[in-house]
């Protein structure tokens, strides 16, 4: 018998108070396996016992909710009695420690909670962070984790169809890899993870279970240090051609209506499964794990219970229905095997060779795992952040060798690099190529099409999290509307550090309330989402950054466009105004080397109007492109129509901004500049041109429509200037009359889209 | 007429083609199980893209020993056209169906983008509606489409013009520049020496409508209907 004393509990994660609630809901002392089951499952990473108070606050229901978080995924309703079924997840901790396989088991991972719900995953999406590729382990991490994405999405069959990719020293030691998966289903085939009728058999199919993984969770939930790469066994590996085949087969044994609960394998493997199933069905399970299909020999209960073996599957089966199931499974070559049955009551009752070897009550591994109200405390540094005084940066560059310059930072530059290495067409639902704001994919059998795009803006968060995280709800929900969609559900992946920190866990606080108003404020119920702690290495956390990815909905799906302009001669028109925010942005990381200042502000009511009035714009066919201005600004974002349009240059003069305007927005008591008087005009200039103001989008409009466009937005009460035409070969801005870019399209856009790949190397 | 498209554990592209056959063209199709012997009444086979039985080996390298293989087989030999696309291609090489090799790409990562591809012959039964030196923009998705035959097999390929697809650039000259992964004379298809089975790395099933960027690949099954109309009559 083990002893279970203070460094046994320490190797499991387990704090000393967590284990008197084991010994209360207990009524004895664990065992070993029993403690190991309450240490996967209490993990952060499964019991979202630090985030739980806060997710609470999200909205999660709305008129088109089908299933809201909780479940496998989330679901929202898009017509003729189909959902879209969809979530992100994180592989932030095993993508750091082995690059491919970790991002590979990141995308494996996701698509089994969509077609766990019953639905056929259509497409990927991912939100990737890492160090700056000038250093030699950033350039590894990431081209280990684009090609683990391919690796795995290409073979099992489904489009990688979008996403960002974002580079900064802050990620160099934690990499993200945030991973969305989107999915159709008909609304009465969603399968969900619960335990049903008492003497229903417990089936066990796909992989066998090795002894990889075990503790994958609990290394998820503390921070890296100089050991972390001994950690690499509690990586997975993954076999997309298994999954493919699971998939499929599931997907046909759904239809049959023997199965009655379904659930993946994934963080904390069979023990999640049978007491989440168990709980979430108000049953028990009870299960022998001689049954159970091992890889190896010799394996221990616990190792059994712990491995996060991927591509498996637990099944409740209707009784007396376990043929139906197992034929289709012999169909595909998988072998379902029962490994127990639903029971009365509510504990799981795990066997060894019919010897009864831990029984614990499913609740206190789920529902009564802790829930922490940590601490939070503003970080003392926070005011001094927000502190941007303009004139204290030294001489500003031109426009033109900013301009340049940005266009080959690689957080702007094009990520062909990373996206030609997925396979995006597969499946014949991809609308919008990779590369645009937001993917569109069609709905077959249907005219209707789905928008999806996942942003998230660190630096923003960093200097202001309650307004960083409004700001990625608001990105990612306009990037959702230019591409023709009417946003209607979201999913978010919240990146933090320690949350044993009080200043992290204030970040964490922050955001949360910003996405939850952001997205009351847009009409955006939160349908799921996962959350990632402990991202810090050797104390230092990465920035703050939610991850929202939003589903929109086109009822037509032939009625969208893209950034690219489409013919010379249309006139070129910013919705949303022009303020000239530099807080925070790429150009003062870039340019200045500083990361200081109030983020954008952001007013929700003109974000909905300016969203709600390019959607009518697009559906009415005024608009021939749309794109919305985000990192790099008004200049970046003209440079981009340009690109991909097949050399549909741009001349546009825009309003300079009036200086009060450069850092308006003191409502933290945080300084601001207070000295617009000195201000040069070069600085005006890159305030007008690089500034990222929120809200703002680029139309071009022919000019049979242009009035249109412009009455439709008086009456949206949005703001509406035209700046210039499309033609020529050229990008030419000016502000206020003053010519301060120009470049010839062709060498612009050579040395936007090979930026990436000459800092990685032909090869 | 009936394209009959089979389904191996781990071809992903199966109901594409199954698709752009029945939806888009408008014909009837039928998807056939690996494990089956029965064509269902195909006058077209057709071996979609994907992974069949993970290529954790060599890419087509166990399809071959499929079942279904023995009927398809039998069904090239009394003339029947056969199709094989991206893993159906490499299939075809593994079977002995078509010469030649496919060997990982020469900048070794997957390649996924629309390509222009240039028809040489327009005298098999996948390429009798196109022009002469046509040039397809389809895409291409595979880590594996490197051609490679010996010299004596390549010289062979070409003397006999079994050559049918080469990878070109958008006005259709065909120079290394254009090679997108390395392939023995830009070869992105090949048919057999009978004509009537081809192979191609390039997906014309997902370039079957403009919507999705590209219609240019429906040519391709365009032709198989052509050829069997002109066949019947």
């Amino acid at each position: 018998m083990a002893v279970i004393d203070a460094a046994v509990l320490e190797r499991h994660g387990i704090k000393p108070d967590e284990y008197q609630r084991i010994l209360e809901l207990m009524g004895r002392e664990p065992n070993l396996l029993e403690l190991g089951l309450f240490s996967v499952m209490w993990s952060e990473h499964c019991s979202y016992k630090s985030s739980r108070v806060h997710l609470r606050t999200l909205p999660t229901t709305g008129p088109r909710v089908v299933q809201g978080p909780g479940e496998n995924a989330g679901a929202v309703d898009i017509g003729g009695g189909l959902c879209a079924v969809f979530k992100i997840e994180s592989h932030n901790h095993p993508s750091f420690i082995e690059p491919y396989q970790g991002a590979a088991t990141g995308v494996g991972g996701i698509i089994r909670d969509i077609f766990t719900m019953g639905a056929r995953p259509i497409a990927l999406l991912n939100a990737l962070r890492f160090g700056s590729l000038d250093q030699p382990l950033a350039r590894r991490i990431f081209e280990g984790v684009v090609a683990g994405v391919g690796g795995y999405g290409n073979s099992i069959g489904i489009p990688t169809v979008g996403g960002e990719i974002v580079f900064d020293d802050r990620y160099s030691g934690n990499p993200l890899v945030n991973v969305l998966c989107l999915g159709i289903s008909r609304i009465d085939g969603i399968v969900k993870g619960a335990a049903k009728g008492a003497g229903n058999p417990v089936f066990y199919v796909g992989a066998r279970t090795g002894r990889d993984g075990i503790h994958g969770a609990t290394m998820a939930s503390a921070e890296f240090d100089e050991k972390s790469a001994e950690k690499r066994p509690a990586v997975q590996v993954g076999d997309p051609f298994m999954e493919k085949l699971l998939m499929e087969a599931c997907l046909e044994v759904m239809t049959t209506g023997a199965v009655l609960g379904i659930q993946d394998m994934g963080a904390a493997g069979l023990s999640c499964a049978t007491s989440e199933m168990g709980s979430r069905g108000g049953l028990g399970m009870t299960i022998d794990v001689r049954h159970v299909p091992q890889r190896e020999t010799g394996m221990t209960p616990y190792e059994i219970m712990l491995s996060e073996s991927q591509e498996r599957m637990l099944l409740v089966v209707e009784k007396g229905r376990e043929h139906e199931v197992t034929a289709v499974f012999e169909k595909w070559d998988l072998h379902a095997v029962q490994i127990g049955e639903v029971i009365e009551g509510s504990r799981l009752k795990i066997h060894e060779h019919g010897v009864l070897v831990a029984d614990v009550p499913n609740r206190g591994l789920t529902d009564e795992a802790p829930v922490y109200r940590r601490p939070m405390q503003e970080p003392s540094w926070q005011k001094d952040v927000q502190t941007l005084s303009l004139g204290d940066l030294g001489a500003p560059p031109s426009a033109q060798d900013a301009f340049n310059r940005l266009l080959t930072v690689p957080t702007i530059a094009s990520k062909r690099w990373a996206y030609g290495q997925y396979d995006h067409s597969v499946g014949t639902n991809t609308i919008a190529q990779p590369g645009m704001s937001a993917a569109v994919v069609r709905v077959k059998g249907t005219t209707t099409g789905l928008a999806v795009s996942v942003d998230g803006n660190g630096r923003f968060c960093y200097l202001d999290p309650h307004r960083g995280a409004m700001l990625a709800v608001a990105e990612a929900s306009r990037n959702v509307a230019c591409a023709g969609g009417e946003p209607i559900g979201g999913t978010n992946n919240l990146n933090f550090g320690n949350p044993e920190r009080p200043e992290i866990m204030w970040q964490l606080g922050e955001a949360v309330r910003g996405i939850g108003e952001a997205c009351r404020a847009l009409g955006i119920p939160i349908t799921g989402g996962n959350v990632s702690l402990y991202n810090e290495t050797e104390g230092r956390a990465i920035f703050p950054t939610p991850v929202l990815g939003v589903v929109g909905l086109l009822e037509d799906a032939s009625q969208t466009t893209t950034r690219a302009f489409k013919q010379a001669g249309a006139t070129v028109v910013l919705l949303g105004d022009n303020l000239g925010e530099l807080g925070g942005s790429e150009y003062l990381a870039t340019m200045h080397d500083t990361v200081a200042g109030q983020p954008p502000a952001l007013d929700l009511a003109r974000e909905a109007a300016v969203q709600k009035l390019i959607v009518a714009l697009i559906r009415g066919g005024l608009v021939e492109s749309a794109h919305d201005c985000s990192e790099g600004g008004l200049a970046i974002t003209l440079a981009e129509c340009t690109f991909n349009s097949g050399g549909i240059g741009v001349t546009a003069d825009i309003a300079a901004v009036g200086l009060s305007a450069v850092a308006p927005h003191d409502n933290s008591g945080a300084k601001v500049d207070d000295k617009p008087s000195g201000l040069s005009i070069p600085w005006q200039a890159n305030a007008t041109l690089f500034g990222e103001s929120a809200s703002r989008i680029v139309v071009s409009a022919a000019g049979d429509r242009l009035d249109a466009v412009l009455a439709a937005a008086k009456a949206a009460s949005v703001t509406a200037a035209v700046i210039g035409k499309t033609g020529g070969d050229r990008i030419r801005l000016s502000v206020g009359g003053v010519a301060v870019v120009d470049a010839a399209i062709h060498d612009a856009e050579q040395a936007w889209a090979t930026a990436i790949e000459t800092r990685m190397g032909r090869g | 007429m009936k394209f009959s498209v089979v389904v191996f554990p781990g071809s992903n592209s199966d109901y594409d083609a199954f698709y752009a056959a029945s939806s888009v063209l408008g014909e009837d199709a039928a998807l056939l199980w690996h494990k089956d012997t029965d064509l269902q009444g195909a006058d077209v086979v057709i071996l979609p893209g994907g992974f069949a039985h993970g290529d954790y080996l060599r890419t087509g390298a166990i399809a071959r020993f499929s079942p279904i293989m023995a009927s398809v087989k039998a069904f090239a030999d009394r003339g029947g056209p056969v199709l094989g696309i991206c893993n159906g291609f490499q299939v075809l090489l593994e079977a002995g169906m078509l010469p030649g090799a496919m060997v990982r790409n020469d900048r070794i990562k997957f390649v996924s983008r629309l390509v222009p591809v240039r028809v040489e012959q327009t005298d098999t039964p996948f390429t009798v509606a196109c022009a002469s030196k046509q040039v397809l923009h389809m895409p291409v998705a595979h880590g594996e489409g490197n051609y490679y035959a010996d010299p004596e097999t390549l010289a062979a390929l070409e003397v006999n013009r079994q050559v049918v697809f080469r990878y070109a650039d958008a006005a259709g000259e065909v120079s290394p520049a254009s090679n997108i992964n390395g392939s023995l004379n830009n070869i992105a298809g090949i048919c057999n020496r009978q004509r009537n089975v081809v192979g191609l790395m390039p997906h014309p099933e997902r370039a079957t409508e403009a919507q999705l960027g590209s219609a240019d690949g429906r040519v391709i099954l365009a032709s198989a209907v052509k050829a069997l109309a002109s066949l019947s009559r």
